[in-house]
């Protein structure tokens, strides 16, 4: 059972120890979660570390390129753009994340509830999970977030609609094995009902998967929601993402190449990170991984 | 064979029935609804608005709307578009060529690229150019698209002055509208090369694994021979399938990519038409491009069963 290949008394091996251990042993895993985290507290202290507030116009400093007063320069109306990218961040960020939360949610309980009861609930759901997939993704949130002018709030859950397809699949094919199984016979053996069963042994029992499927659906997010804002649909002005800063930067790319470059790195590592984050993942908590 | 491709084509339907409910209800989820077009012109009453609704039977139930809608549809009458007052069928149709130059385009050098660097990759496994190519592959996963097409233009048009910046050249002058093709091609083929290559790798290691690669190893077959003959064709199945299927991701990368570039095609349409508010074109691309998502999805269904021989049509 020793990992290390020693005898001795048996450890108590859980899946989340066993990965604990594998997980620390992939370094870029590791560096993706480290670069994660530092783009995610970066934007949580913006109100430390940011010397301008986001939307503080300086008529004194227009497009300025960056300076050591302006470490990413400044934009059209003198706004800082290191103090816009922090506070960018927490939007950007937050719908990235909650999204993939919120998605993640929709496709358990989808999955869940085809995977349990199977029959006309299972035919309705997946018929109705292959139609959401049969639509291109981005044209549907586009044309969605052009009809419902989402706020912040809204634009979670429309990101989140074009995202719990894969999840409900998984966790369906989870529950057809975990239902015909020994332990869920016992269950209910003893009287457990249907609630029960799902919420105590099959769902804890399909988890993993979705941990990482949820990983991997942020960094989509992540896209999607700068996506829309860069084409206007998304987070409007002045609140900023890091889409609609690069929204503001197209027009003047040529002149002011600094408003585009910055703000698309932070997209660019932090969708990296995620998806470092989520590899790791997938290979530390793959029950495939064990054989 | 025949009876199995009917069936799937018959298994169809109820997707696209699918679809159109759904186009439907963000029709009715429109401020305004179907007669949106109508509320912002101040030479139209309210008693007008009433008549219009009564004569477009907005007045009758639901489901007898979507019926008419659909039978409309069906026939190809696909509504006039707000902004220039033209059919939405015609003002699509004078959109898809470059849409269906820039996606072939970019299918084809992420094709290209993917096997290539996936095959061998997988075959000379842990040396420096796998590690490149891994590394390759999880930039071109993570990269925004949008950002990845403006990062081109600042270096290769603004600062080199290689390229054009954006456009489709001169209709009729080919060499033209090749370079002004370049650009887009690499920002829309970056996503589906990255992803393709990784799935190529992981596809030619498992095959191998497989015994009958060590048997042919065993008879003395030349190793250009193992790969190319016996472990490539099996191990380009699923590669087939994931591409037919990425065709949907590689059309939602189109609308951006056009975007970016100005590119004439039905991506840039899209977009414009929600500057316009132009609801019916918006509607007429969603159910569109759907529908192409099912036939090439069905695609990817037929051509798994065509190319391997252990698939049983039932």
């Amino acid at each position: 059972m020793n990992a290390d290949g020693r005898a001795g008394a048996p450890r108590r091996a859980s899946l989340f120890r066993d990965a604990r251990r594998r997980f620390a042993r992939d370094r870029l895993a590791t560096a993706g979660l480290i670069v994660l985290l530092l783009l995610g507290s970066s934007a949580a202290a913006a109100p430390f570390l940011a010397r301008f507030a986001p939307n503080q116009v300086d008529l004194s400093h227009l497009d300025s390129p960056p300076s050591t007063a302006h470490w990413f320069g400044t934009d059209d109306l003198g706004r800082d753009e290191f103090s816009r990218a922090l506070y960018a961040g927490r939007v950007s960020l937050s719908i990235g994340i909650l999204s993939a939360v919120v998605a993640a949610i929709v496709g358990t309980t989808v999955g869940a509830s085809a995977g349990y009861y199977g029959g006309l609930v299972e035919g309705a759901l997946m018929r109705a999970t292959d139609v959401v997939l049969s639509i291109p993704p981005l044209p549907l949130v586009i044309v969605l977030s052009a009809v419902v002018k989402p706020s912040p709030e809204l634009l979670i859950l429309v990101i989140a609609g074009i995202g719990w397809m894969g999840t409900a699949r998984l966790v369906r094919g989870a529950f057809l094995t975990i239902r015909e199984s020994e332990y869920v016979e016992a269950a209910r053996a003893i009287g457990a009902g249907s609630v029960r069963v799902i919420l105590r042994h099959a769902l804890p029992n399909s988890l993993a998967p979705v941990i990482v499927a949820a990983t991997l659906a942020v960094g989509n997010a992540i896209i999607t929601e700068s996506v829309l804002s860069f084409l206007g649909v998304g987070i409007q002005p002045p609140t900023a993402s890091w889409g609609n800063m690069l929204h503001n930067a197209e027009s003047t790319m040529a002149t002011k190449p600094w408003l585009s470059i910055f703000p698309g790195l932070f997209i660019l590592f932090s969708v990296l990170s995620v998806n470092a984050l989520g590899d790791g993942l997938r290979d530390a908590l793959d029950v495939r991984m064990k054989e | 064979m025949t009876v199995f491709v009917l069936k799937r084509l018959l298994g169809t339907i109820p997707l696209m029935v699918g679809v159109s409910i759904i186009v439907f209800a963000i029709l009715q989820g429109i401020p305004g609804g179907p007669l949106a077009v109508y509320l912002d012109n101040p030479f139209i009453t309210a008693k007008d608005l009433a008549l219009l609704r009564h004569q477009f039977g907005l007045d009758q139930p639901l489901y007898v709307q979507y019926l008419t809608w659909l039978g409309a549809y069906a026939s190809g009458t696909w509504g006039v578009s707000y902004s220039s007052g033209e059919p939405v069928a015609k003002l699509i149709a004078t959109r898809v060529p470059a849409t269906l130059l820039l996606m072939g385009m970019s299918f084809a050098v992420a094709t290209l690229f993917s096997i290539a660097s996936g095959v061998y990759s997988a075959v000379r496994q842990y040396s420096a150019f796998d590690y490149g190519v891994t590394v390759f592959s999880f930039l071109g996963i993570s990269m925004p698209v949008f950002w990845f097409g403006l990062m081109l233009q600042l270096l290769l048009a603004v600062h080199l002055g290689w390229l054009p910046v954006a456009g489709f050249g001169t209709a009729g002058r080919w060499t033209d509208i090749l370079r002004h093709l370049i650009m887009p091609t690499m920002v829309l083929s970056l996503f589906t090369a990255g992803r393709w290559s990784r799935f190529t790798r992981a596809a030619v290691l498992e095959v191998l694994n497989q015994d009958y690669i060590r048997t042919a190893r065993a008879k003395g077959l030349a190793e250009r021979t193992v790969i190319f003959r016996h472990a490539l064709r099996t191990s380009l199945i699923p590669v087939v399938t994931i591409m037919a299927l990425d065709l949907a991701g590689l059309f939602s990368g189109a609308v951006v990519t056009e975007t970016v570039f100005a590119w004439p095609g039905m991506g840039s349409l899209l977009i414009q038409s929600i500057s316009n508010v132009d609801y019916p074109m918006l509607l007429a691309i969603l159910m569109l491009s759907s529908f192409a998502v099912i036939l090439s999805n069905l695609l990817a269904d037929v051509l798994y069963g065509l190319l391997d021989p252990r698939v049983v049509y039932r």
